[in-house]
């Protein structure tokens, strides 16, 4: 079971979160993209073999929604690879 | 051999205390501190298990849980199945017996196997047993195999336990390097937690006569416990296996016995800042014709036997080694009085200090054992030069053997820390770690007393960050050592794992057919698996793959090492548990009138306990359901609405947080008005069906679909604080703080009058889709005038503490006017009449809300809202849609819900299904509705059911609405 950092609760066990996903960007002006562009944000997912932003609900806790950085070969919780958002 | 292997004095059993055991039905005695084991060779019973494919007569292996060969199934208040003989603890009373073995251990009919055994080879299951399937086979095979059957019945004794535990450092194993550690972290102030899978801590002193600091060594031992327990930081568990290493140091740790005599097993869940793996070391076997002959046991187990256990598990013995750990077993064994007739050690030259302690004991230096003979015990072993020659047949009853010793790196692998190939001890060793985690002693190579001293108090001390304290003066023979993965010129099997039975020659097998993986030789050989997980064998089978290919040990690599270290019980895993039910149901304050009533009781999602039907002396589900839909469409009836997900919404923009959740407008509300609204995702997809109501300027109410409402909630709040966190919306859940008893049918107004309320009841005052603060009956309400039904309703929601009042009062000035309460059959077949849709029945991932009819709940006005450009994407397909429509059965009759529609009812593809079909109460005949390709144009016409079978009931095609389309009597 997984750590994860709540910045308002600190570090929770990952049972009082629920997962929301990799991070995808930001959601298109969906009147001003073509039906092409607008399909592929809305079906893929950032699915890389190493460092992936996600987020979670802490939902049995605070019910902040936040993210963090987890490598997917290890569930390391690493660095934002820029530096953070 | 008669009883009369216990040693006259000496181990750390008591013999004041005498147990009495049954094995296979046999009544023996042993003393307190015995296992299974030592009890049964303390009794001279040898043969004790069949092996898994051949049926082999297998003895007692090992002494702890590396025991691969002994497995015992436990019965009575114990019963559980395939314990390793050495691991069960000695009880008065305890009955075990073999398993493996049918009809008998001592006639075995499974070991005309043995006579097949050339038609038995590795990948023998999966070549031969395929055809049609597997599973034609599996059970037959099973039960030859005859592992242990689960126990039938729960322990009754007590129950499991599962908790949570955290602290700065956990050690595992408490052993020398262990609790050297435990003292150095403990006394620098770091909450510590030590857990040791043995009966007793001191893990290999407990076998081993060894001082520290000048005394006994188990006198350091208990004196170091003394310390440690004194300090609050420090918790000890005994008998307890780390068994299983998670990501971010989670660790699961099992106490098989723990201090409450209620409690069978408890689990701990500990979060560890660090982890010192202080877990020992196996020794290995050693690889030679029927090395798996009852007598031919492990050096360090022999060792255990006599010195811990007081038990000579043999009257002659000869050592077959390739180090010098054995030369200490063979001291050991002459100073208890056992003959030692020979040290068959295959290097060539055996260090002197080795020599030294076995004075008078014959060494046959460069010399291996080729052959252990005899069949239910063994009665000699023939030696002879490693490279071949003639052999030297010496008598025996005993064979301890020693093929040098593997570090216990389960936990260091299973935490992802890696392991290099080392060398000068032939074995893998703890390299880098992955996680916050040290090892110290035996399992990090340090295979020495004062080593495995030294390195516990160094892993510690650069945790704690002290200096490492003064180690005590702790003499030990140097281990040296020469690798011999496999005797070459042995004769018969040579097995590598005898918990499979898997031989050199299978691993070549499997090497010839291309399974030159070491992962594929494990799956396709076996070897490595069961409940010893390959303890002893597993580094000789990478050792015969590694000189079959001419590679290096580090180039055939280890398998992964795989959580759990050691059996461990369902039970324990689980826990405690609520007892009737997987997960708990959640309850309105109504749920006990409810089956007071005799309600028959639905889970109608979300676990949400609800009543289906309140069925009436003599009657069944369709006659209660009847009678329940014409008091609400005739008189009057109640239902209990408060599982309806509810929620506050409150902020300067909730108005347009909620027009970019639903699909039409609701920011246009007045305060005191509601409307029903459509919640699309981003693809399109319907995800919930619901109202909103605008209580004022900033406060507003949303219900939700009882089953969506967590789901929901998850949803909004991810929207408001991942996409408008600048948003002035603050989202409380209210589901459990409002309940409400909803009053609905012709008579409803009558009914809230007779309950008393301030509130103007007149549809002008109080129209269809407005929210009115007051109080009903005397309490303080909320009432909604929102309809599920089609009928006129008042939801009237109070406090859940005023809920059963309100019920109580509801259900006296119903009386008069027939009130009952309606359950989820009736409010379906309501619901279906009057074509209002349910989702997961006429809602699924291919309907959108032009399909169902609700185009004009998809706005125009607004140019963005979740799920707009999905749906207009979707929609611009050329594909039919299908439709939401109502049908007709003629003749009248039931159609089952999903029954397919096809083309004129031929045998075709489908152009819709049924989605709902009830017996109305208005018309006296089955309506149901539908989902159908081009629906909304095909009112009027005839399509068909085509029932599996062939039948085929033609329908009517109409408007979804079969009753009160223009909406009067809800609007009432
Ligand atoms: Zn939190």
């Amino acid at each position: 079971m997984m750590q994860i950092p709540c910045p308002f609760c600190g570090p929770r066990n990952e049972s009082e979160f629920s997962f929301g996903g990799p991070v995808k960007p930001p959601r298109p002006d969906p009147s001003a993209v073509s039906d092409e562009d607008w399909t592929a944000w809305l079906t893929q997912v950032p699915n890389p073999l190493g460092p992936v932003q996600e987020q979670w609900w802490h939902v049995r806790g605070c019910g902040t929604w936040l993210t963090i950085w987890r490598d997917t070969r290890t569930h390391d919780i690493v660095e934002a690879p820029d530096g953070g958002r | 051999m008669a009883a009369g292997n216990r040693l006259a004095a000496g181990g750390r059993i008591d013999r004041s205390k005498p147990l009495h055991f049954t094995f296979n039905g046999k009544a023996y005695t042993g003393f307190q501190g015995d296992t299974l084991a030592s009890a049964l060779l303390a009794n001279g019973v040898r043969l004790t298990a069949r092996s898994f494919k051949y049926h082999r007569p297998r003895g007692i292996v090992g002494a702890g849980v590396e025991e691969p060969a002994t497995l015992v199934e436990l019965m009575g208040d114990d019963a559980s199945g395939n314990r390793p003989a050495t691991t069960v603890p000695l009880t008065e009373g305890l009955a075990a017996k073999a398993v493996n073995c049918w009809p008998s251990l001592a006639f075995d009919i499974g070991a005309v196997n043995q006579l097949a055994s050339r038609f038995i080879p590795a990948g023998f299951y999966y070549k031969t047993f395929k055809w049609p399937n597997w599973h034609l086979y599996e059970r037959p095979i099973r039960k030859a195999a005859g592992l242990a059957a689960a126990p039938s019945e729960p322990p009754s004794k007590g129950h499991y336990e599962t908790r949570y535990g955290h602290c700065d450092v956990l050690i595992a194993g408490a052993g020398p390097a262990g609790l050297m550690a435990a003292l150095t972290v403990a006394r620098a102030g770091l909450r510590v937690m030590i857990a040791d899978e043995g009966c007793e801590a001191g893990g290999s002193l407990l076998s081993r006569r060894l001082t520290i600091g000048g005394t006994d060594a188990m006198e350091w031992v208990d004196a170091t416990f003394a310390e440690l327990n004194a300090m609050p930081n420090v918790t000890h568990l005994q008998n307890a296996t780390v068994w299983g290493y998670r990501e971010h140091n989670y660790l699961m740790v099992t106490e098989r016995a723990p201090a409450n005599p209620s409690l069978l097993e408890r689990t701990w869940r500990v979060r560890a800042g660090h982890v010192i793996t202080a877990t020992g070391a196996i020794e290995r076997g050693l690889v030679f014709g029927n090395n798996d002959r009852p007598g031919v046991m492990l050096a360090s187990a022999v060792q255990a036997y006599v010195n811990r256990y007081g038990v000579a598990p043999g009257k002659r013995a000869v050592i077959f080694t390739n180090n010098n750990s054995a030369y200490a077993v063979a001291a050991d064994l002459a100073a208890a009085g056992v003959e030692v007739r020979a040290i068959a050690d295959s290097r060539d030259a055996v260090p002197d200090e080795a020599r030294a302690i076995v004075p008078g004991i014959e060494i046959m230096a460069g010399k291996c054992v080729t052959e252990a003979q005899g069949t239910r015990q063994i009665r000699s072993v023939a030696v002879a030069a490693k490279t071949g020659g003639s052999a030297r047949i010496l008598s025996c009853d005993l064979l301890a053997m020693s093929g040098g010793w593997n570090p216990t790196v389960h936990l260091w692998s299973q935490s992802r820390s890696t392991l290099r190939y080392d060398d000068p001890l032939a074995t893998f060793l703890p390299d880098t770690p992955a996680q916050p985690i040290s090892a110290a002693g035996a399992a990090n190579g340090a295979l020495t007393l004062q080593d495995a001293l030294r390195s516990g108090a160094e892993a510690a001390a650069q945790i704690a960050g002290t200096t490492p304290p003064d180690i005590p003066d702790a003499p030990d023979l140097p281990y040296a050592m020469e690798p011999l993965w496999r005797v070459e010129t042995a004769k018969g099997k040579a097995f590598l794992d005898l918990q499979n039975d898997v031989t050199v020659d299978d691993i070549h097998l499997a090497l010839r057919e291309g399974y030159s993986n070491v992962e594929h030789v494990k799956r396709y050989t076996t070897g490595g698996m069961g409940f010893d997980q390959g303890k002893t064998g597993n580094i000789n089978i990478i050792g015969t793959v590694a000189l079959a290919q001419g590679l290096a040990m580090d180039q055939v690599g280890t398998t992964t090492f795989r959580a759990p270290y050691t059996p461990v019980s369902f039970g324990a895993i689980g826990g405690l548990r609520e007892e009737t039910v997987a997960l708990p149901y959640r309850h309105t304050p109504i749920t006990e009138w409810n089956l007071a009533q005799g309600a028959f009781m639905y889970e109608a999602g979300a676990r949400w306990r609800r009543p289906g039907y309140f069925p009436r002396a003599g009657e069944g589900l369709q006659e209660a359901t009847n009678r329940e839909c014409r008091a609400v469409r005739f008189g009057v009836g109640v239902y209990d609405g408060s599982p309806l997900g509810t929620f506050e919404l409150k902020g300067r923009d909730v108005g347009r947080f909620l027009d970019y959740l639903y699909s039409n407008v609701m920011s246009s509300l007045k305060p005191g008005n509601g409307r029903y609204g459509l919640m699309l995702s981003d693809d399109g997809l319907i995800m919930d069906d619901g109202v909103c109501f605008r209580l004022d300027d900033h406060r507003w109410i949303v219900s939700t679909s009882t089953g969506h409402a967590d789901a929901i909630n998850g949803h909004m709040e991810e929207m408001l604080q991942t996409r408008f966190p600048e948003w002035n919306v603050f989202i409380t859940t209210v589901t459990s703080q409002w309940n409400n008893a909803t009053i609905c049918g012709p008579k409803a107004r009558e009914v809230m009058a007779a309950l008393g309320t301030d509130i103007d009841l007149s549809p002008e005052a109080f129209p269809f889709m407005t929210v009115r603060d007051g109080t009903v009956a005397g309490l303080p309400a909320r009432v909604v005038r929102v309809s599920f039904t089609g009928e006129l309703s008042f939801e009237v929601n109070v406090a859940p503490r005023h809920m059963r009042a309100l019920w109580a009062k509801v259900m006296e000035a119903g009386a008069p006017f027939g009130i009952l309460p309606v359950g989820s059959e009736a409010s379906h077949v309501l619901r279906v009449e009057k074509g209002f849709l349910s989702l997961g029945h006429e809602v699924d991932g291919t309907v959108d809300a032009y399909d169902l009819g609700m185009g004009w709940a998809m706005s125009k006005k607004k140019s963005d809202y979740l799920g707009k450009r999905a749906v207009q994407i979707r929609r611009e397909g050329a594909a039919p849609r299908r439709e939401l429509v109502g049908v007709i059965p003629e003749p009248d009759r039931q159609i089952p819900e999903g029954a397919p529609l096809t083309p004129g009812g031929r045998r075709e593809k489908t152009e819709g299904f049924v989605t709902a079909c009830v017996w109305s109460v208005v018309h006296e005949r089955w309506v149901g509705l539908a989902l159908l390709e081009g629906g909304h144009a095909r009112h009027g016409e005839t399509a068909h059911v085509r029932l599996k079978g062939g039948e085929v009931i033609p329908v009517r095609v109409t408007a979804p609405c079969h009753y009160d389309p223009d909406g009067d009597k809800l609007r009432s």
